[in-house]
């Protein structure tokens, strides 16, 4: 009992209480989100709303064992648990059920599950695990190309699998890496690439090919007394355009046709008419919401289904449209109030370990959030990811709970672990 | 870190501020997306005769609506047995709905339509085993009486031309009055309609009404509309005219009410109603005998001998010969070279009311030269013009104006009509003396001519002819009865007198005696229309009772030959039917024989036609 107290008065219960907030009020928008006039109980198990709500029990189960587990336990097993949900990721191909394109998901009884969801943690574990290693330099190739696989593999399976959307998201991780000291030319060449591959998209390649020669050619001009940096540029030029090139031929192959849209949709590009629907949808649902919005479940855009996905990926548009400008300005105060309480929790940790695993947890939810808002709001790309625990999923919701909760049990015991 | 999240939250803020604060268009954009605004059709006005008999009414018939996403695991067998359809004509259904515009499987779609009230109460019991299917009901017109179809009129889709002019108001697939009072009265029979708000999802499907039908509005029903016919009348003259070509029009004289008007052949009204109405259409357009053309307002005819009256009144007001003006009548009449022959043989008239009961054309052919010859007018133009406006003063060669959708002016020419014909100084009295006896380029209608022996009844004014008596709003119950002008006569009133009693012995023991009826002090006129084609035409115009008229009537029977022939008795017969309501025994015999008169061989049509035409008619 004694030492149960310990606990709960080590607990950040600020941390708890924005959680516990977010939840609840993506329970809310769920119900809205499915409300019909029929005016079904805000339990009933056959809706969104009411499956959310069990998985909420299962959460703060999960989340209440979490917290009785010693922390030492996930240190120690950082490695195994990574491999047993590589393993569980990697099983979905040969067990797993075909859901609107992506065969990620995993069916036991009445219940679907997506272990790719469940993978975030355990490579957030990993990565941790691996960075708060002695003698381990992320400026080291070596270390580097270690990490980069931590990261990479699971990635690579789930876009294997047909989620791009959710691979995508483990690029959250960059973050931590940068945050540990991996140089920032990785930001420059990553960004560089991001650029490239856009402007390959909207401009014709020949043009693009031709203004990077020009580019190249005033930079060699002014640099040609120095042989070194005048062949590296022209190398540069070089594996540019052929990146140039290339992308259009992945943009063509390698991606799906409604992946291709969405990334013309938000290049405004001509798309055939009814494609960028849902955006559209989503921006006026939001739009028409004005500074107080239209009222709970009074949403005329969400109830009458004019936004498809709107209990998981666009549940942000029901927000809008139901609680207004004060309402989106309330949800992205509790975001950003957990993005700072979580960080300010990382920089207090003293183990490694732990700190590390902070700024996972707050890079996971960050990205998502980031993505999940600004395609709701038309200022990314369409990808199908859930804005932490407001979106309708369990997998989600249990993944982003035990990937908090850890921290939280983490921080609890910060003056005992030492690394 | 920290510099990212803010400098991205603060991103989405700017961004959410424009969306919902600033740019306000996202509101519209959504209530275009989920409200729709949706019609409420009124109940059309009912339609009564002058004596409160229901002659049109609307009865319900049923659409069979399917939702097709809707429509799973339905007996089909039990539905293509309900409808006598057969399995391919079902499948066949569906292409076809899914080739229309604006099809939507999650929409309502017309599967089966127009279904009578007996189909569907034997559907509407198994409707339980055709999940996704239901009956939604309309109404159509219907005329227990199934006469009279030219004037009540009917109503069919609004066409591209009407919808322009309607200011957006009718829209394609709405109803709309197209001919008759159901045209004229359209604003009143339509009503008023109503205004729905409701919400539709994405599908379009209807989602439950909007700020609970607080903005919505009631439609008005069509205000009724009591016409001034007598329906056993307008039916008897229907009958009495049946295998034949002609018209007949009954007037109230003091009221300008129309009792009867009967455009034969006529068609049954309800033929234009329901399923077959586009089929039945094209079967009466294309029939040879016109049936769709509403002979009493547009067919015109030269007046022929019922035009004398007006003649004789002329000369008398513009004393240019006196009531005894006697004529000398051989039985031919020597004029400017001309030998022009009366009809029969008969005593030289001493006047203008044996000159009248004898139809004597010598008689009026110098009435005609009187008036014309007149030396008071300067010249030719002066006086003709003056006769024109006598003749104008009647309704002649004008609209009468009465309230039905197309009405011929008939002919009254002009002298500049004769000007260009014979040159300003060609013609005179002799050139035009035809129109004395009311041949030649004069016209009238068979309404014109109903209405100049109402004229004469009043002894010098008419009103506007009219068909429809009282507007009454079916909730506040509140009538609008329209009012009708009086036209004067140019007619010196006093003349009126010694006309009538012409006009009286006409019928007592003139050209008319076969409409004599006991009891009945009928005035009239025969004539008989050359008829250029074929057979005279036979007319009879006149009114009754002689002392306080109470009904004028005009027959014309074309190709019946002389006015006494068919068109005197049919037109006795009906003042008859109007004052005593029943025919007396002895003229029994003459009813039958004007019932069974049959002339369809001179319009070069097997009989079977009409018959064919009036067989196939529901209960």
């Amino acid at each position: 009992m004694a030492k149960h107290e310990s606990i709960t008065g080590k607990i950040d219960w600020f941390t708890v209480l924005l959680y516990a907030l977010l939840v609840s009020i993506g329970w809310m928008a769920i119900y809205s989100a499915v409300y019909t006039d029929e005016q079904p109980s805000l339990f009933n198990t056959s809706l969104n709303s009411g499956k959310q709500f069990q998985w909420m029990i299962a959460s703060a189960i999960i989340a209440f064992v979490i917290l009785i587990i010693d922390s030492r336990f996930y240190i120690t097993f950082s490695y195994p648990i990574y491999a047993l949900l590589l393993l569980f990721v990697l099983s979905v191909m040969f067990i797993g059920t075909e859901v609107k394109g992506q065969q990620n998901w995993i069916r036991l009884g009445s219940f679907s599950m997506q272990p790719s969801e469940l993978a975030k943690f355990a490579v957030a574990l990993a990565i941790s695990k691996y960075l708060s290693g002695l003698n381990v330099d992320i400026r080291k190739w070596r270390d580097k190309w270690k990490a980069f696989a931590i990261i990479g593999i699971p990635m690579i399976i789930v876009t294997v699998q047909g989620d791009a959307g959710s691979a995508v998201m483990f690029l959250a991780f960059s973050l931590v890496l940068f945050r540990d000291g991996l140089e920032p030319y990785f930001l420059i060449v990553g960004s560089s690439v991001i650029a490239l591959s856009v402007l390959s998209l909207i401009i014709p390649k020949l043009t693009l090919v031709a203004l990077l020669f020009g580019v190249a050619a005033v930079v060699i001009y002014f640099s040609r007394r120095n042989r070194k940096i005048s062949l590296a540029i022209a190398g540069i030029w070089i594996v540019a355009s052929l990146y140039v090139f290339s992308v259009d031929f992945a943009f063509n192959k390698i991606l799906k046709s409604h992946q291709r849209d969405r990334i013309n949709v938000l290049l405004g590009k001509e798309v055939e008419r009814g494609k960028d629907w849902n955006i559209r949808q989503s921006i006026i649902a939001i739009g028409s919401g004005g500074v107080t919005g239209k009222g709970y479940l009074q949403g005329t855009q969400t109830k009458l289904k004019f936004v498809p996905e709107q209990s998981t990926d666009f549940i942000f548009s029901s927000i809008g449209e139901e609680f207004g400008f004060i309402g989106s300005l309330v949800i992205i105060g509790l975001f950003v109030s957990l993005f700072f309480r979580l960080l300010y929790l990382s920089e207090r940790q003293r183990s490694k370990f732990s700190r590390m695993y902070g700024y996972c947890v707050t890079s996971i939810l960050f990205f998502h959030f980031l993505v999940n808002v600004g395609m709701a709001i038309g200022i990314a790309p369409v990808i199908g990811i859930p804005l932490p625990f407001i979106s309708y999923g369990g997998s989600s919701l249990l993944s982003f709970t035990v990937l908090l909760f850890i921290f939280i049990r983490l921080d609890t015991q910060r003056y005992e672990t030492m690394r | 870190m920290q510099i990212i999240i803010v400098a991205f939250a603060s991103l989405f803020l700017v961004r959410l501020f424009y969306l919902q604060v600033i740019d306000q268009k996202y509101d519209t954009l959504a209530k275009n997306n989920a409200i729709k605004e949706l019609d409420v059709y009124p109940t059309r006005g009912l339609v009564y005769d002058r004596k409160g008999e229901l002659i049109v009414y609307n009865e319900p018939i049923y659409d069979l609506m399917v939702i097709p996403r809707q429509a799973k695991n339905v007996d089909t067998l039990r539905l293509c047995e309900l409808l006598g359809m057969t399995k391919e004509d079902f499948l066949n259904r569906f292409e076809e709905m899914k080739q229309q515009r604006g099809y939507s499987s999650y929409k309502p779609n017309a599967f089966a339509k127009q279904l009578s009230l007996k189909d569907y109460s034997r559907l509407q019991e198994y409707l339980y085993l055709f999940p996704g299917f239901y009956g939604q009901v309309r109404t159509i017109r219907k005329y227990p009486h199934r006469v009279a179809a030219t004037i009540l009129g009917d109503i069919g889709e609004v066409d591209d031309k009407a919808i322009d002019k309607s200011d957006g108001y009718y829209k394609p697939g709405d109803y709309i009055g197209k001919s008759g009072i159901e045209k004229v009265y359209e604003k009143q029979l339509g009503g008023t309609r109503g205004k729905k708000y409701v919400y539709v999802d994405v599908h379009n499907r209807e989602m439950g009404s909007f700020g609970n039908g607080e903005f919505d509005t009631l439609a008005k029903a069509g205000d009724n509309v009591i016409t001034t016919l007598d329906i056993k009348l307008q039916e008897y003259g229907e009958k009495l005219m049946q295998n034949k070509k002609g018209s007949i029009v009954a007037i109230e004289p003091n009221t300008g009410e129309i009792l009867a008007m009967v455009s034969s052949p006529g068609y049954d009204p309800n033929l234009l109603c329901g399923a077959s109405r586009g089929e039945n259409f094209m079967k009466l357009l294309k029939d040879t005998l016109l049936p769709l053309y509403s002979r009493p307002t547009l067919a015109t005819y030269p007046p022929g001998s019922a035009f004398k009256p007006v003649v004789g009144l002329i000369a008398l007001t513009e004393r240019v010969q006196p009531v005894d003006y006697f004529v000398t009548c051989t039985g031919v009449y020597l004029f400017a070279g001309l030998t022009l022959h009366c009809s029969h043989r008969h005593p030289s008239p001493p006047n203008i009311q044996y000159a009248l009961e004898q139809s004597c054309n010598s008689y009026f052919w110098q009435t005609f030269r009187n008036i014309i010859e007149n030396k008071n007018y300067s010249d030719i133009h002066d006086v003709y013009d003056k006769w024109s406006r006598y003749c104008n003063s009647f309704g002649l060669g004008v609209k009468t104006g009465i309230d039905l959708p197309s009405e011929s002016t008939g002919n009254i020419p002009s002298s500049k009509y004769f000007d260009r014909l014979y040159g300003k100084t060609g013609w005179h009295s002799s050139t035009i003396i035809s129109l004395g006896i009311g041949q030649g380029e004069i016209l009238v209608t068979p309404l014109q001519m109903a209405n100049i022996f109402a004229c004469i009844a009043n002894k010098g004014y008419w009103i506007t002819p009219h068909v429809v008596k009282r507007i009454t709003d079916p909730v506040t119950e509140q009538d609008v009865t329209p009012s009708h002008d009086k036209h004067v006569s140019l007619m010196d009133t006093q003349f009126f007198a010694p006309v009538i009693e012409g006009l009286h012995m006409v019928v007592e023991e003139g050209t008319a005696r076969s409409a004599k009826v006991d009891g009945i002090s009928l005035c009239g006129k025969t004539g008989t229309a050359q008829n250029p084609h074929g057979d005279n035409h036979s007319m009879f115009a006149g009114f009754a009772p002689m002392e306080n008229p109470k009904i004028a009537v005009a027959v014309i029977v074309e190709n019946g030959g002389y006015g006494a022939a068919y068109a005197a008795p049919i037109a006795s017969l009906m003042v008859e039917k109007y004052l005593n309501d029943t025919i007396q025994q002895k003229r029994l015999p003459l009813e039958k024989r004007m019932m069974e008169g049959n002339l369809l061989s001179k319009y070069g049509v097997s009989i079977n036609k009409t018959v064919d035409l009036n067989a196939d008619v529901d209960e």
